[in-house]
């Protein structure tokens, strides 16, 4: 890729980012019910962890901030109700988006990375920052742990977004590609770790669950958060992202060649 | 070679027909059943540099499908597209640097950001030169009038001004083709006036090959050297206005406002080879074949059986006569006519 599309991929992203400016009130909302499911998350793990002590390796300090985390990472990895991609197939919009000379899934891509550092700065941050002042949390021990959890995070965007994406096409094929990502959601919640750490799942289910690209979502950038994993494991983990990410964004342009070729947009 | 060149191009919709009813939905996912819409049904025309075109025809008629087609982003279902001697729909990304689109109905402008946003971005995804973008950003501020809002965000514009701002957006990088679909859509008389007045200079000044399809007969009477009018997925006419109306427009009304005041004249006016088709009062209106007569005779023939006060000649308004080539064209092809 050269310099310029670089710039537009920026540019994209920039804008994107920009948008979610416009909409302060929207977030301080958002802000307030994730602040208000992670307190109450929270004071469930408190309550469970009483009196076990540590459940799969996990502590009640753990636990509250693998809550804490998790409704940090709500908004910035974005696991359910995405309809960008899906409402200007249904509206007949992406007419635009497909006569300009650029990636149709980079353009998408890039508009994600956008939205996502927005997340970050103005919704994951704050989230954490108030689970902080409400129950203290583990924070990550050395610069290091935060480079990897950047990174963790940032692949973990990236699957998000291609399987978002994925299920967004959809609308090329179906009206009802609203009710697809819906189910869909309903399973990611679970098998990403969201609801409870896929660690606590039982044994049978664990080791498949956790090598499932869901996992990269949410359970692999907590882990590193909570120093769970270092080393092999981490390298492992990162790597276990990576492929996913490739897998998802190449199955992503497989499906958007397929749907350009057969292009259905509704309306004249 | 033509810069556009459309050979016996077709597009056929397959689509599920649908099962009414709570019972239906279920039964139309086990018990598919398809029908084909030929939305473009067989069409040829080229197109060469510098012209401009209107596309008329009655709704559904395969207009905005043609134009998708001939952007790349719909692909044709048989038949040949050549646009600057690529197939779009194959060359997508190469087509398209080289043409600009507006959708009427849409816009491919960022709502939620001003309008200057959404035009410098563009300058990315052409890779235009800076200078080249700063002069063509300062040229349709200009001639556009984009200053009053280029700052507002899109959602805040009216209907003419993000018209407006999307035309600019097409036509940033130079294009030497544009597609406008229904680009007059809800505009008021001057909003569509200052358009024409841009597009005819667009035309001219930068020699940019124009067609757009319109409802609006005046976007045609005013712009285009050339028509084409589809129906039913068919070309059913390639040509100058003109003669369209010669050779549609065959048939004029004399009116005539009888002097009345040593009685009036009861029942329909008597005159060769013309009839009367409305009468209020005095006034009375005379329909006439061109082929038949001519005005001259008639005037004499009226005049020497009745006293006048005043007569017009009325020209067939072209709408009319585009709506009866509507509706008319059900049963004919392109060939007879
Ligand atoms: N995605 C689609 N699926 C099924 N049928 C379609 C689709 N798009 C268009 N059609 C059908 O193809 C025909 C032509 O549609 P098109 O939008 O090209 O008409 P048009 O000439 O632009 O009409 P209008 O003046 O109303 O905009 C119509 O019968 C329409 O219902
Ligand atoms: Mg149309």
């Amino acid at each position: 890729m050269d310099r310029t599309a670089l710039r537009l991929y920026f540019e994209l992203a920039k804008r994107q980012f920009q948008r979610q400016l416009a909409f302060r009130t929207a977030n301080l909302a958002g802000l307030v019910t994730n602040a208000f499911f992670g307190y109450i998350r929270a004071t469930v793990f408190i309550v469970a962890f009483r009196s076990q002590g540590t459940i799969a390796g996990y502590s009640a300090a753990d636990a509250v901030t693998y809550a804490w985390v998790t409704q940090a990472l709500i908004m910035v990895v974005h696991l359910w109700g995405w309809y960008e991609v899906e409402r200007t197939i249904r509206t007949g919009d992406v007419v635009s988006d497909l006569s300009k000379p650029f990636s149709y899934l980079g353009f998408w891509l890039a508009k994600d990375a956008g939205r996502a550092a927005y997340f970050v700065l103005f919704r994951g941050l704050p989230v954490l920052a108030l689970g902080q002042v409400m129950f203290g949390l583990r924070w990550p021990s050395s610069p290091l742990v935060w480079v990897a959890f950047a990174a963790s995070l940032t692949l973990a965007v990236v699957v998000s977004f291609a399987w978002r994406f994925l299920l967004n096409l959809t609308a090329f094929w179906t009206t009802d590609a609203r009710g697809i990502n819906q189910l869909a959601a309903a399973v990611v919640l679970f098998l990403s770790g969201f609801v409870m750490p896929i660690r606590l799942f039982p044994d049978w289910l664990r080791g498949a669950v956790l090598a499932l690209p869901f996992a990269g979502m949410t359970q692999i950038p907590c882990d590193v958060f909570l120093e769970r994993l270092d080393g092999a494991d981490l390298a492992g983990a990162l790597g276990l992202q990576a492929f996913w990410a490739v897998a998802f964004l190449l199955a992503a342009q497989v499906v958007v060649v397929l749907a350009t070729r057969r292009v259905v947009t509704q309306g004249g | 070679m033509a810069l556009i060149e459309v050979e016996n191009l077709h597009k056929t919709f397959r689509v599920a027909r649908h099962h009414r009813g709570a019972l239906g939905a279920i039964r139309s996912l086990v018990d598919r059943q398809y029908f084909d819409v030929h939305a473009v049904d067989g069409i040829s025309f080229s197109i060469e540099r510098g012209e401009m075109l209107g596309c008329l025809g009655p709704n559904g008629a395969g207009k905005s499908t043609t134009i998708k087609m001939l952007t790349g982003i719909l692909v044709p279902s048989s038949g040949r597209i050549e646009v600057l001697g690529f197939e779009p729909y194959r060359r997508r990304k190469d087509v398209v640097r080289h043409i600009g689109v507006v959708f009427g109905q849409r816009t491919q402008l960022w709502w939620d950001l001003p309008l200057i946003e959404s035009l410098d971005l563009l300058r990315y995804v052409y890779r235009v030169p800076a200078g080249r973008y700063e002069e063509n950003l300062h040229a349709f501020r200009r001639l556009l009038d984009l200053d009053p809002f280029l700052n507002s965000p899109v959602r805040q514009l009216s209907l003419g001004q993000r018209m407006r701002g999307d035309l600019a957006a097409a036509l940033l990088h130079d294009p030497s083709v544009l597609y406008l679909d229904e680009p007059t859509i809800g505009l008021d008389v001057v909003a569509k006036h200052r358009m024409r007045d841009f597009l005819r200079t667009l035309n001219r000044e930068r020699g940019v090959t124009v067609l757009l399809t319109t409802h609006d007969m005046a976007d045609v009477e005013q712009l285009c050297a050339r028509l084409l009018i589809i129906d039913h997925g068919k070309l059913i006419y390639d040509g100058s206005l003109e003669a369209i109306r010669d050779r549609f427009g065959t048939e004029r009304t004399l009116v005539v406002d009888l002097d009345e005041q040593n009685g009036a004249v009861n029942g329909p006016l008597d005159v060769p080879h013309a009839r009367e088709i409305r009468a209020d009062g005095p006034r009375r209106w005379l329909s006439f074949n061109r082929a038949d007569t001519t005005a001259a005779e008639l005037i004499a023939h009226v005049a020497a059986r009745y006293r006048l006060r005043d007569l017009t000649i009325e020209e067939p308004e072209i709408e009319a006569i585009i709506r009866r080539i509507y509706e008319d064209s059900s049963g004919i092809s392109s060939q007879t006519l």
